[in-house]
């Protein structure tokens, strides 16, 4: 189990995670969604203790990264960023990280042979295409067979082929029982991948439920509606049947997302009453929610989802 | 490609605990398994042992030549650190750059977070890394300063007798290789503190190098007395067997400046390693 509280870090005054607060589960893959940029990677790296956070607590089955011993037996992790020397062998990079956590060199050959390197193995890594290097990270990953599995973007890059095979992987591995948390940018491969979804933006959370949920709040439509007259119009558009979410009071207090409700409708509605309106945007709600906090990040998209509309929200 | 191989190991009777045997093993292992460490331990053996032979050589070859009398006259006073001087002199580069590659590469490929993630209490690896090192150059440095040492005696036999029962000789001898050591985890203290390769490497020369010449040009006597603290002015004279009339400090305590600096180096280092997002 992972859990981070109120983690935050800034980088120069700006703050790239910002109070960030969830918990990953085991026996399910947990997909850590957000737009390039939204924290996903830091965040990462504040759970497994190379960053240090400003405020805030990450714990992982309830001690810091810090205090586990032979970490890599409890923690796996594939980051983004390079983590192996070009002119080291496979073989090499393994065995060393074996040494440092009292594994085996057996072990060394279990996880070649799980990721099917044994017949690159004695190659410098710097040869290796962008699929080999992401076994390799898988084979550095399993190395301690961990409980946890953390996995920056694991699919960036690979072809169809490695996609899925990482995709059985993982969900192989949630199936044993261990707490799995993907990072990915990219909704169509959470949702096909992951059993529960964190979401981010700007290093903030979005929202935290389970796969299902969230594709089904994002299939239906919603209206962004900014009004200085908000009482009167949440009450028209309650009574012609449809729901208001009042914005947080940080955003202005005009602003409602409202669903049920076509946006030509609320227009209508607004018009008959001389509500005056500021602003009246169709989203889908975890869209909207997105496009709120990231301002134009337009390699978000969800399935099913007209890309003519999902484009509008961000060219906003 | 699908493979069936299981996820799960053969499990360990007993799993053990690495502690800091594994770490030394490890960083035994990234050494020996990169080819930059190999080839410049090689290039300084080469040159240190190849260069004290060509200038014993030289200085052989032309005794009593226009410019021999004050060289000579070293030779005469000093052989040993006259032999040491030559090769030791300029391998002590390669060892500078060796130290600050050793943990420079590591963050130059990515491989520190590999490393932190496996130790993520962190000064246990610079520790490691430190005594590792210092091992490898320890075999490697006394195995350059002997043959340096009867390589260059035997060529200026003829005119300069040298042996290692000689007053202060084995220590000098020793002394060069252990010199080499402690100047190679100040260049690793060095490294961890800056990180660049090029900027660590250009840091560690000036330290090695230039900071003489500047101190040399101070006047007076807290000029003399900054430049014998430095520490290649501090640290090489234990390559010497005799003391020369300006000396201030003795080879022991020369070396024993060489070493808090370096310490204060490395603890400079270990809390930067262990403060700074990797």
């Amino acid at each position: 189990m992972i859990e981070t509280r109120d983690l935050t870090k800034l980088y120069g005054g700006k703050a790239a995670v910002d109070h960030l607060t969830f918990t990953v589960e085991p026996g399910q893959v947990t997909g850590f969604l957000g737009p390039n940029g939204a924290g996903k990677s830091t965040t990462m790296r504040l759970i497994l203790g190379l960053d240090r956070p400003q405020s805030g607590t990450a714990l992982i089955n309830g001690r810091r990264y810090r205090d586990l011993r032979d970490p890599l037996r409890t923690v796996g992790a594939l980051l983004e960023a390079k983590t192996v020397h070009p002119g080291r062998s496979a073989r090499n990079h393994l065995l060393f990280l074996a040494q440092t956590q009292g594994l085996p060199a057996r072990r060394v050959e279990e996880v070649l042979a799980l990721v099917g390197l044994q017949d690159v193995a004695d190659k410098r890594a710097g040869n290796f295409s962008l699929g080999m290097s992401q076994r390799l990270g898988v084979a550095v990953a399993m190395l301690g067979d961990p409980q946890v599995l953390l996995l920056d973007e694991p699919v960036n890059g690979l072809d169809p082929e490695g996609v899925l095979w990482i995709r059985n992987l993982m969900k192989r591995l949630a199936a044993e029982g261990r707490t799995i948390l993907v990072s990915s940018h990219l909704m169509n491969e959470m949702a096909v991948t992951a059993d529960h979804l964190i979401v981010i933006g700007r290093g903030k959370l979005i929202t935290e439920a389970s796969t299902e949920d969230v594709i089904a709040r994002s299939t239906d439509r919603s209206v962004r509606v900014r009004t200085p007259d908000a009482d009167r119009l949440a009450e028209l558009i309650t009574a012609a049947g449809g729901k208001v979410v009042r914005g947080a009071p940080a955003e202005g207090a005009g602003l409602l997302t409202v669903t049920g409700l076509e946006s030509s409708r609320i227009g209508q509605l607004a018009a008959s009453a001389s509500v005056v309106l500021h602003e009246l945007t169709p989203l889908a709600s975890l869209e909207g929610a997105f496009m709120e906090l990231t301002a134009g990040s337009v390699e978000f998209g969800v399935p099913g989802q007209d890309p003519v509309n999902a484009q509008e929200g961000s060219a906003r | 490609m699908t493979t069936t191989s299981p996820v799960t190991p053969t499990r360990e009777p007993a799993a053990h605990h690495a502690g800091f045997t594994g770490l030394m093993r490890a960083e035994w292992t990234k050494i020996r398994s990169v080819r930059s460490t190999v080839w410049t331990l090689i290039i300084f053996v080469v040159v240190c042992i190849g260069l004290t032979a060509l200038i014993a050589w030289l200085t052989e070859s032309h005794w009593y030549g226009p410019r021999a009398p004050s060289r000579d006259a070293r030779a005469i006073a000093d052989p040993v650190g006259f032999i040491l001087g030559t090769g030791v002199g300029l391998g002590q580069l390669a060892i500078c750059v060796l130290g600050v590659l050793v943990i420079t590469s590591e963050y130059s490929t990515g491989v520190i977070r590999a490393s932190l993630l496996a130790v993520p209490r962190r000064i246990p690896v610079l520790a490691a890394k430190a005594v590792v090192f210092a091992v490898l150059l320890l075999v490697v440095t006394e195995i350059v300063a002997f043959c340096s040492f009867f390589v260059g005696s035997a060529i200026l036999h003829a005119h300069v007798q040298v042996s290692l029962s000689g007053s202060g000789v084995t220590r000098a001898v020793i002394g060069a290789g252990l010199y080499l050591i402690v100047l190679g985890l100040l260049a690793l203290a060095i490294g961890t503190m800056i990180r660049h390769t090029a900027g660590a490497i250009s840091v560690a020369i000036g330290i090695v190098f230039v900071l003489p010449i500047l101190s040399g040009l101070l006047p007076g006597s807290w000029g003399a007395h900054i430049n014998a603290y430095l520490p290649e002015q501090a640290g090489t004279l234990i390559t010497h067997t005799a003391e020369q009339s300006g000396d201030l400090l003795s080879p022991w305590q020369g070396f024993g400046v060489l070493c808090i600096w370096t310490v204060l180096a490395l603890a400079v280092a270990a809390y930067l390693l262990e403060r700074r997002d990797a």
